[in-house]
């Protein structure tokens, strides 16, 4: 008797979310409609959508075999999305205040399992990213960042003040047929693109190196990096070069700028991009990071280390990030990482009157950001120091069992869902020493962390 | 890396100065610097002398580029000036056509440019010299090489070539791996 009531809940249900969508199925379950009482509706809706997330998902694959007899095809796979999408909203109502919603029998765990499957199937992830993107992000915070994830970011560009002015450009662009504004007041350079009638990344202006299509998540890097004219600066993971070429215009074409990519096809973008934007300060060479500085050169004033990752920050670039990445690939990048922030600050001068190093990635895990800031103060002596911009959230200083150096709230997070950016992390580190950190003192920073 | 020989030098500098004449000297004696071509895998670099001691350091395989490359030697040992020089070239040229913005997108596609197409052109520019192009807005397109010289021009018919194609800032996107 139990089951068949169940039954009835469910087709309600499907009923009332798609009302006006279908003709023939609102006939059909008009009389079930009609029996309700109109005092009491709203509370069937409430008990139903409480009970939902518990029932088997058998019932709503019978229910749903049941409308494809009534022929509705191909609406199949968007109405199964609206039933996800309403039940992830429910698990995660439920679990915001679990006490007075949940069912009887159903745990918190319980809870978190349908969500995190539900969540697998509504958005395509895999197991294991949406469980290492729930340890990052509170519940209604992920389904935002989930949601940003599916959006494209805006186009923003970044005028080249090696060649022009951004008022210059911008009055170019706008007499173009391109609907355009300045990207925010921490930027001077960068502009947003809402719309433009002319393929933006092939007008003259652009061919002459006047902008750059440049997300606004590389130009912070790049602003913390904070270059001065006449250093001598390293980018070792230069292309395709937005972060280069804005190093070399901050730098105003002075001083020498070498450029490194471990990538041959790769520095093919790097050059045309350095040629275009007039670029005349660089050195262009394909070593591997971890080559530097022994087997190449060091002894520079910053480096730039924007080090390979797993992207999951640019989903909504690379969605294939969301399968194809699994805890191995993770730990090949975090590897790969540790030892190139180690290689990028044996490269830089302590003596010299800057001694930067920036760190950053366009991913949001903490195992390739976090950690890896606190391996290279564990191992070499360096410091974090605060970037200056205004945006961005803290750096994560504990993570569930991990305690981290407490200055790694300097870092700077960004996500899609807060600043509308590519979620990125980047940290600005002050070389204080040469040498690896000896073994006494490593102690006394382990000590710390574990107290 | 190295410098030039007085074979190649001499090449050189007759393509250069096809566009820009006697202004080669303004590359060489700079006030703001020791500025010098070198060569590395056949391919000219002007660079100064900051840039050049850098270089040194990074071994002949792994270099790509250092400084500006201004094109390359042929195998036969002629020198054919690449894109990258463009901004030298328009900032010394001495011929110059400026081409209305209608003819602007042809230009960027490859082709020559057209009496119908151009909107002004610097006097004194004789047959086979080089010309930078230029838009409207004064903004270097590419170069090439002048079919007619300026009084020959005046008397042409709208069809007739007078710039013949040489290299265009199109190649920054169509021709993005052969750029140096």
């Amino acid at each position: 008797m139990q089951i068949e009531e169940n039954n009835d809940d469910v087709t309600l249900d499907l009923a009332t979310m798609m009302e006006g969508d279908e003709g023939a199925v609102n006939e059909v379950h008009i009389p079930v409609l009609d029996d309700l009482d109109p005092d009491s509706d709203s509370d069937v809706i409430e008990d139903t959508t409480s009970q939902q997330d518990h029932r088997e998902a058998d019932d709503i694959t019978v229910n749903i075999t049941d409308i494809t007899g009534e022929g509705l095809g191909d609406g199949i796979i968007t109405e199964d999305m609206s039933i996800l999408s309403q039940r992830i909203d429910e698990t995660i109502l439920i679990l915001s205040n679990l006490k007075s919603l949940r069912e009887e029998g159903m745990s918190r765990i319980d809870y978190m399992k349908s969500l995190k499957s539900d969540l697998c199937s509504y958005y395509g992830y895999n197991g294991f990213m949406i469980s290492k993107l729930m340890q990052i992000f509170s519940i209604p915070e992920l389904k935002a960042f989930l949601d940003a994830c599916e959006m494209p970011r805006p186009i923003v560009i970044r005028a080249n003040p090696i060649k022009t002015r951004r008022r210059e450009l911008a009055q170019t662009l706008i007499n173009r047929g391109v609907n355009l504004d300045p990207v925010g007041d921490w930027s001077k350079v960068g502009l947003v693109v809402y719309k433009s009638q002319v393929p933006i990344g092939a007008t003259p202006e652009y061919l002459s190196g006047h902008y750059m299509l440049q997300g606004a998540s590389s130009m912070v890097p790049v602003m913390a990096l904070a270059p001065k004219e006449g250093e001598r600066i390293l980018d070792m993971c230069a292309a395709p070069g937005g972060k280069t070429t804005y190093i070399a215009a901050l730098m105003k074409n002075t001083g020498v700028l070498m450029a490194n990519d471990i990538n041959r096809d790769r520095t093919k973008s790097l050059v045309g991009n350095i040629y275009r934007m007039g670029v005349k300060n660089t050195v262009i060479c394909h070593y591997d990071g971890r080559s530097f500085p022994d087997k190449v050169t060091g002894g520079f004033d910053r480096v730039l280390l924007d080090a390979a990752c797993s992207g999951t920050g640019v989903i909504s670039k690379d969605p294939s990030v969301k399968t194809s990445k699994d805890n191995l690939d993770i730990k090949r990048c975090t590897t790969l990482q540790k030892q190139l922030i180690l290689s990028a600050i044996d490269s830089v001068n302590h003596k010299s009157s800057s001694s930067i190093i920036v760190y950053s990635t366009c991913s949001v895990f903490i195992d390739e950001n976090e950690q890896v800031i606190d391996y290279a103060l564990r191992k070499r002596y360096v410091k974090l120091v605060p970037i200056d911009l205004g945006i961005g959230r803290e750096g994560f200083v504990k993570f569930r069992d991990k305690k981290f150096h407490p200055s790694l709230k300097l870092c700077k997070r960004f996500y899609p869902h807060v600043q509308n950016f590519d979620g990125f992390f980047v940290a600005k580190l002050k070389k204080l020493e040469n040498g690896e950190r000896k073994k006494v003192e490593k102690k006394e920073v382990d000590s710390e962390d574990s107290d | 890396m190295r410098p030039l020989t007085v074979e190649e030098t001499k090449i050189f500098f007759e393509k250069l100065s096809k566009f820009i004449g006697d202004n080669i000297r303004h590359l060489i004696d700079r006030q703001d610097g020791n500025y010098s071509f070198r060569l590395h895998k056949e391919r000219v670099y002007y660079l100064n002398e900051e840039l050049l001691t850098n270089s040194l350091s990074v071994s002949r395989k792994q270099l790509i580029s250092v400084g500006s490359c201004f094109g390359k030697f042929t195998a036969g040992k002629k020198f054919r000036l690449h894109i990258t020089a463009l901004e030298y070239l328009s900032q010394y040229a001495t011929g110059k056509v400026w081409v209305k913005s209608g003819a602007e997108q042809s230009f960027l596609y490859g082709n020559n440019v057209l009496k119908s197409g151009v909107g002004r052109l610097s006097d004194s520019i004789s047959q086979h010299q080089g010309i930078v192009v230029f838009n409207m807005a004064n903004l270097p397109l590419g170069f090439g090489v002048a079919a007619k010289s300026t009084q020959e021009c005046r008397h042409s018919d709208p069809g007739t070539i007078i710039v013949l194609h040489q290299a265009d800032i199109g190649e920054y996107i169509r021709n993005e791996d052969n750029l140096i």
